[in-house]
């Protein structure tokens, strides 16, 4: 029953990207005349397999009377939340309805913006774990950047489900850890869906993982007495993978210039041949497809500041992190994000030295960028707990960490780190409607999500477990829970 | 025999023998969750002198030289149960030199015992400590091979184990895994568990019924460490999912006469009846609600609440049998009253019900008068993910509050407040 553990040994997830409307080009066809060639080329395949979600329209919806938690660092105590056609329309004391208006009474209530997880695998590890479903990981080869995660998810994993009921909106999938590149991953809206394109994440930029430590040189070292066997050994996979990259890279600007040059140069210019490999790591140097890291060392995590430097690319987030707390003010400085767990550790070598303070610590940094994930089905259902116990343990080592401020590292830096900040992760006017009605302080064993809202619509409600469907694994299953319903 | 003096003195000391040197202890103006006859008592006392808890009630006095802990209404708690697994025999993850909880011989050896590997200078220790966990039960783990020999279904045995460091001789248990999970270790179908557990046992009641030449499944060792476990001897710990297995280990546990333990138990509230009548308790992880396995289908947040409804005595242990966060159990045991449990039945599966099921309830699971103090004091409820254990007493001795977490901690607090300030 402990599959999280399994995770952990054979870490690579799925990255999968969503469609990034501003480069819906299509790819084009290697023998097309000049005439009609796009103007930018190859790497546009983040507009194939496009978002298929489509927001139902909703009546009006206005919270009132609750303690919201913005996600910018506010805290209202008394305030509504007032949602028209699927948007955060305006969020203070006395707002009036307009006509039709769902009234939701906040008496007593906590309200969040919706819950954003970084690192999942649903879907790609889904329940029941058998081996059929496996799907996480191509731990075929140190490099499969060629690989989206999107690909591998299946949107019938009760899991989704579960975590909604713990208030997740939104979610990264990531490749597994077992591979230096583990390939892309995908952001998916928290909707039920038949396929995943109808829970595809509008707009939302593709991510890269990969991964740091053991994982790699163990399931390739140590399993199968192959490259990298060592800590360097993987630095030096990243490296010859970042440099062919670059040159990919260049390849293609050099064409893209010869085709703007027009004339002969135009007519004689040749794409280099497209590899999919390639595809994604040019696309993370230019910066369309965001870094994930998976690193437990504090050492490591420098070396990677330091390749990304060589490289010119940026780092969106560490994830797993479990010694950010060495290195607080370095991750600060340098703009990276974190992305931890509570309290998990001692699990593996590179997991020894976790503290419980780790996430307030990364926080207290000036600058510093905290973010809780979750790694696992059971963890993604109470992100607001996991952050509870952060709090806890901060305020013993004397860091103060108000719920307002905390609120930020399930909702605003995650948003920040997916690149979807723009569109979710605060309750501010204009943003996607994605809101969490809790039934008291979130930061509580006690709390649970009494409605949650994705783009202005209840998705979930305690009350009426109708509104959230099961999984289709899960009816006329005769031992299921909801069977005697 | 001098050596051997030296060790036993050793030994004395690092099991907390030494209690009686330690200076009387009052916490003053307390709730104390008893988890006895008495209930739960607002704004009382709790005296502990020698080890042991001298007096429980209001107006106690503090005799000379006492410390006097000013509780101001915080809780006080039996020190909690840290669920079944590998304190002590696994101090990190996926490193065979210390990994000890699984023996993969190919052959069924009950008389397997992981609790010699125990370490009492695991770290584990005291972060589990700081949780205020004070008593978990060392499991060893029934495990497939890989490329080498296998494990079977008898896992082996174990005991409670303290976190002061010391092992309970008296609190053995057997561990047997069957399930879908466990069909590898039984030649590939889950029919033949109970088949070669009925086999085993037959060796060990009619040892002569089987001739010489037969094919037998245990060693004269392993028939000897079975018979401990017969006619309602020392707790068997089935580690068990699917409702239908569960009912055909209630079916041999009658037939064999056996003191069953369900670990796990998904499904086990489809079952609650049946395991009420056949007075049969549940370990189970409050926190289990997706299937996670075909043999899970029936996973709910719901479990506990509903087999306590149905009068099943549970107690909790994370699924993970790794050491490294038992603390989270009481974090488990929150959410299943998030989802219908009581609380103070949820305060007693992380207390006074698993140290009854293994046999130390005697001296764990609850205060009261005369018994070793072994408790804590918590900042706030004790169900709660913002409570941290304040003051923790393991078998009559206050712990140090310090870990080699809290080390680190401390470390790197400097750097990062130094930096801050610059």
């Amino acid at each position: 029953m402990f599959r999280q553990f399994c995770y952990l040994l054979l870490a690579a997830m799925v990255i999968g990207c969503a469609a990034q409307p501003d480069k819906s080009q299509s790819e084009r066809p290697e023998k097309a005349p000049a005439a009609v060639r796009p103007a930018t080329t190859p790497l546009a395949a983040q507009s194939f397999y496009p978002s298929t979600y489509k927001v139902p329209s909703t009546p009006p919806t206005l919270i009132r009377h609750a303690t919201i938690l913005t996600g910018t660092g506010t805290r209202l105590d008394g305030a509504d939340v007032l949602i028209v056609d699927g948007k955060i329309q305006s969020v203070g004391p006395g707002l009036q309805a307009p006509p039709n208006s769902k009234i939701v009474e906040g008496e007593g209530l906590w309200v969040t913006p919706g819950i954003i997880d970084v690192h999942s695998h649903l879907g790609d590890y889904p329940s029941p774990a058998v081996e059929a479903n496996s799907d996480g990981n191509e731990a075929t080869a140190p490099s499969t950047a060629n690989v989206w995660s999107e690909h591998s998810v299946w949107p019938q994993d009760p899991g989704f489900r579960t975590a909604l009921a713990g208030g997740i909106t939104t979610l990264q999938i990531l490749p597994g850890s077992a591979n230096l590149f583990g390939g892309r991953s995908v952001v998916l809206k928290n909707v039920p869906s038949v396929t995943y394109q109808g829970m595809k994440f509008p707009g939302a930029p593709q991510g890269l993982k990969m991964a740091c430590g053991e994982n790699p040189k163990r399931v390739y070292g140590a399993e199968k007495h192959e490259f990298p066997s060592t800590r360097m050994g993987n630095v030096a996979g990243y490296r010859a993978q970042w440099s062919e990259a670059r040159e990919y890279l260049r390849d293609l600007e050099d064409y893209q210039q010869k085709l703007a040059a027009g004339g002969k140069d135009a007519k004689d210019a040749k794409p280099p041949k497209r590899d999919l490999r390639l595809d994604t790591l040019a696309s993370a140097l230019k910066g369309d497809i965001l870094i994930h890291m998976h690193c437990y060392r504090a050492d490591e995590m420098a070396t990677v500041l330091d390749m990304s430097k060589e490289f010119g690319y940026h780092v969106a987030a560490f994830h797993h992190a479990v010694e950010a707390y060495k290195i607080s003010n370095l991750l600060a400085e340098q703009g990276v994000c974190a992305a931890m767990w509570a309290d998990w550790w001692g699990f593996k070598m590179e997991a020894y030295d976790g503290i419980p303070e780790n996430i307030a610590f990364v926080d207290a940094a000036p600058g510093g960028c905290a973010i809780v994930h979750s790694d696992s089905e059971e963890g993604i259902q109470r992100l607001n707990q996991e952050a509870a116990k952060a709090i806890a343990y901060g305020a013993r080592a004397g860091l103060n960490i108000p719920p307002e401020r905390a609120v930020r590292w399930l909702t605003a830096n995650p948003a920040k780190v997916l690149g979807i900040l723009d569109r979710t992760g605060t309750l501010e006017p204009g943003k996607m409607a994605d809101v969490v009605v809790w039934n008291r302080n979130p930061f509580s064993v006690y709390a649970l999500a009494n409605l949650v809202f994705i783009d202005g619509v209840v998705r979930y409600d305690r009350r009426n477990p109708g509104v959230a469907p099961e999984s289709d694994f899960l009816i006329g299953q005769p031992a299921a829970p909801g069977a005697d319903r | 025999m001098r050596t051997l003096l030296t060790v036993l003195a050793g030994l004395a000391l690092a099991s907390g023998l030494q209690a009686a040197a330690a200076p009387a202890v009052l916490i003053h103006d307390a709730t104390l969750h008893t988890l006895s006859s008495a209930g739960t008592l607002e704004h009382a006392d709790l005296l502990i002198q020698d080890g042991k808890i001298a007096e429980i009630g209001h107006g106690i006095r503090a005799p000379a030289g006492a410390e006097v802990i000013d509780a101001a209404g915080r809780p006080v708690t039996p020190g909690l149960f840290g669920g079944l697994g590998r304190l002590g025999i696994e101090e990190i993850g996926i490193e065979p030199t210390v990994d000890d909880y699984s023996l993969k011989l190919g052959a069924m050896r009950p008389e397997f015992d992981v609790t010699p590997a125990f370490n009492p200078d695991s770290i584990v220790l005291g972060v589990g400590r700081l949780g205020g966990v004070t008593f978990v039960m060392l499991a060893p783990s029934a495990e497939a091979g890989g490329k080498g020999a296998s494990g079977t279904i008898i896992a082996g045995q174990g005991s409670i184990a303290r976190l002061n460091g010391a092992v309970i001789p008296t609190a053995h248990t057997l561990f047997i895994d069957v399930g879908g999970d466990a069909s590898a270790l039984s030649g590939g179908s889950r029919a033949a568990q109970l088949m070669l557990l009925q086999q085993a046992f037959t060796e060990v009641r009619s040892p002569k019924a089987f001739l010489q030449g037969d094919i037998r499944v245990l060693t004269p060792g392993g028939r000897q460490a079975l018979q401990t476990y017969m006619d309602g001897g020392a707790p068997i710990v089935f580690d068990v999912d699917r409702a239908s297995d569960i009912r055909q280990v209630i079916a041999f546990a009658q037939r064999e006469k056996l003191r069953v333990v369900i670990k796990g138990g998904a499904e086990a509230w489809r079952v609650g009846p049946e395991l009420a009548a056949a007075r049969i308790p549940v370990v189970l992880n409050p926190l289990d609600d997706l299937p996670l396995s075909f043999d899970a289908v029936g996973a709910t947040l719901e479990n506990a609440a509903r087999l306590n409804k149905a009068g099943v005595k549970i107690a909790f242990s994370l699924d993970d049998p790794e050491p490294h966060n038992i603390r989270k159990v009481r974090q488990a045991a929150g959410i299943a009253v998030a989802h219908g449990l009581p609380s103070d039945v949820a305060l007693a599966a992380l207390t006074r019900n698993p140290a009854e099921i293994f046999g130390v309830g005697a001296t764990n699971g609850s205060l009261e008068r005369g018994r070793p103090a072994d408790l804590v004091l918590w900042s706030g409820d004790p169900l709660e993910v913002s409570t941290l254990a304040d003051r923790v007493f393991i078998q009559g001795q206050a712990q140090v509050m310090r870990s080699r977490q809290t080390e680190l901690r401390d470390r790197y607090l400097q750097k990062l407040r130094a930096n801050a300030a610059r």
